[in-house]
């Protein structure tokens, strides 16, 4: 337990202290991106590791929170009020979502999620005098609350950083309670829990709005961290790769999908930097995980670590039988 | 007051009536047993009792209230428990938390996701006491996965009293047991209190028959016959119905 706190202690801190220690400006932007993929993939495990279903539609979700931050900014609204509206506008559309694709799970779910994402690309990429189409939409600029610009790469770090703490203590307070064991009881045994009393269908209604808040957030540090929207960000490829952080990393744990979002975004943004075919090693990467620790990094790492353990500890007691008279 | 009436149910699957006409009342308090053979609707009728499927005709009430159609996640608020034939449990929980999940189920907190489930004492309390009425307690922190089969039949059972209903419903308690593990089912099944009204089904007459007072022998969907447990042991068409010969 006291290991676990130090742990948790040296990783704020190291996070507290990245503009410290990272070489550059460049380095500093790539964690603000670690840290909203991160809320992101958050926001989807609650679906994929909590509740068992598993979503291929989350970056239209993602998309349209940022389109709606962008498109109020565009016609004159202020930020706080671009913020509200695309919150508002992300959970409404989860909400949809929800209604359509709750009717099945499996699949099915799979399925609805992914053909409801690709409705909204397509309207990204059709409703031109919405979206701008292909062209997409330009955010000006960062807001400042509180006189505290955005606009430096360190203070938007720091905001980024905030809310990334604030998402990780709410889905540690919310793995914990009773929603969170009754949406895992769904997870596990939907039959039985109807049969317990469990309003099943609700239960899985609610962690989807959990997820959509979740992803939300992320699609609108996301447009003010980029300053730009386009269809791009709703396609196929964009829900796959935050569905790959959480597996990846470890569907149903808390840091898995962290951790998955860091080696996603290092690997697209940094190594792609030296190495042409990033596309290339990332996939050769999820297929070693996939191969050598297919429950996730972060579970994987922990079963690999205990058996090191215990082979470390074996020998040691081996001895021991024999001195035994 | 009946505590379970059951009059002219009816379920077809396709062409196949599972349930055909069935008709039952069970006396507040009452030890009812279901038998037939297999095949003969006895799941389904618990799955129609339970309102997992929905029947096609009839009427079942609980307590005099007509619950025909309220769903069925809302049956175990107005009483009823059930356990199943095959075992339907959380595998990756401790059997405590198992036990948990049950009293969650009938608490408002079940929608809470602000606390600590940890936190929630009166579940852990509760829970506790229900396993010690199947006499598990001591495993209470063991995950599921580390149980025995005959440990599994009686977490089952513990989540279905800790619920405290009225109405117990029993698919095959005895399944798949050995005999010590059977003699010990049997003796936590007598000592569930009168206030609980228990409908079981089982094929293991032995152990069943003792238990019973009155028996209801259904064939292809319907009730051939009913009486207590003299009558029906009597009756020349349980031993063509259910014994073959």
């Amino acid at each position: 337990m006291s290991a676990r706190l130090i742990a948790l202690g040296i990783a704020f801190v190291a996070l507290v202290s990245v503009p410290y220690w990272m070489p550059g400006d460049y380095y500093i932007n790539v964690a603000s991106q670690i840290l909203f993929y991160a809320i992101f993939a958050l926001g989807l495990n609650v679906l994929v590791g909590y509740a068992g279903l598993v979503s291929l539609g989350h970056a239209g979700l993602f998309g349209i929170a940022a389109y709606a931050t962008a498109y109020m900014l565009q016609i004159g609204y202020g930020h706080s009020a671009a913020i509200v509206v695309a919150l508002i506008v992300g959970i409404a559309s989860m909400a949809v979502f929800a209604v359509l694709s709750l009717r099945s799970t499996g699949i099915g779910f799979i399925m609805i999620t992914l053909a409801l994402g690709e409705i909204l690309w397509g309207l990204a990429y059709r409703w031109i005098s919405l979206t701008g189409g292909d062209n997409g939409i330009n955010v000006r600029l960062r807001p400042a609350p509180f006189g505290f610009s955005l606009t430096s790469p360190n203070t938007f770090y720091y905001t980024t950083l905030v809310i990334f703490l604030l998402s990780v203590a709410a889905m540690t307070v919310f793995v914990r309670s009773p929603f969170g064991a009754s949406l895992m009881g769904t997870r596990d045994q939907p039959r039985r829990m109807n049969a317990l009393g469990y309003h099943v269908w609700m239960i899985r209604f609610y962690a989807c709005l959990v997820s959509g808040l979740l992803t939300a957030v992320s699609g609108i540090l996301f447009v003010y961290y980029t300053q730009f929207i386009s269809p791009q960000t709703l396609a196929l490829t964009s829900s796959a790769e935050v569905l790959l952080m959480v597996i990846s990393g470890g569907a149903g744990t808390l840091l898995g999908p962290m951790v998955g979002a860091a080696l996603v975004v290092v690997v697209k943004t940094v190594v792609s930097g030296f190495l042409e075919r990033w596309n290339f090693l990332l996939g050769a990467i999820f297929v070693a995980i996939v191969i050598l620790m297919p429950e996730g990094l972060v579970p994987g790492s922990a079963r690999l670590w205990r058996l090191a353990w215990r082979k470390m500890n074996a020998p040691a007691k081996a001895p021991a039988p024999e001195g035994k008279p | 007051m009946s505590a379970l009436t059951v009059t002219g149910l009816c379920k077809a699957f396709g062409g196949l009536r599972v349930t055909s006409n069935v008709d039952l009342n069970v006396e507040p308090g009452e030890r009812r047993l279901i038998i037939g053979p297999n095949g003969a609707g006895k799941t389904t009728l618990f799955n129609l009792i339970t309102g997992e499927i929905s029947p096609d005709k009839g009427s079942i009430h609980l307590f005099g209230q007509d619950i025909t159609k309220t769903p069925s996640r809302r049956r175990p608020h107005l009483g009823m428990a059930r356990t199943y034939q095959i075992i339907t449990l959380f595998a990756r929980d401790t059997i405590i938390h198992n036990v948990s999940l049950a009293l969650l189920g009938l608490s408002p907190a079940r929608w809470n996701p602000l606390i600590d489930i940890k936190h929630q004492g009166h579940l852990i309390e509760h829970g506790r006491a229900a396993l010690e009425r199947v006499g598990l307690a001591h495993l209470a922190e063991r995950p599921l996965a580390q149980t025995s089969y005959g440990e599994r039949r009686r977490v089952e059972i513990a989540m279905a009293l800790a619920q405290n209903p009225k109405v117990l419903l029993l698919d095959e308690p005895f399944a798949g047991l050995s005999i010590d593990e059977r003699a010990d089912v049997k003796q936590l099944l007598l000592a569930i209190p009168r206030d609980v009204t228990i409908v079981m089904i089982e094929h293991n007459m032995d152990v069943a028959l003792e238990f019973a007072e009155r028996i209801t022998l259904l064939h292809f969907g319907e009730v051939i016959l009913e009486g207590t447990r003299a009558e029906v042991v009597a009756d020349p068409r349980t031993r063509e119905v259910y014994l073959g010969h």
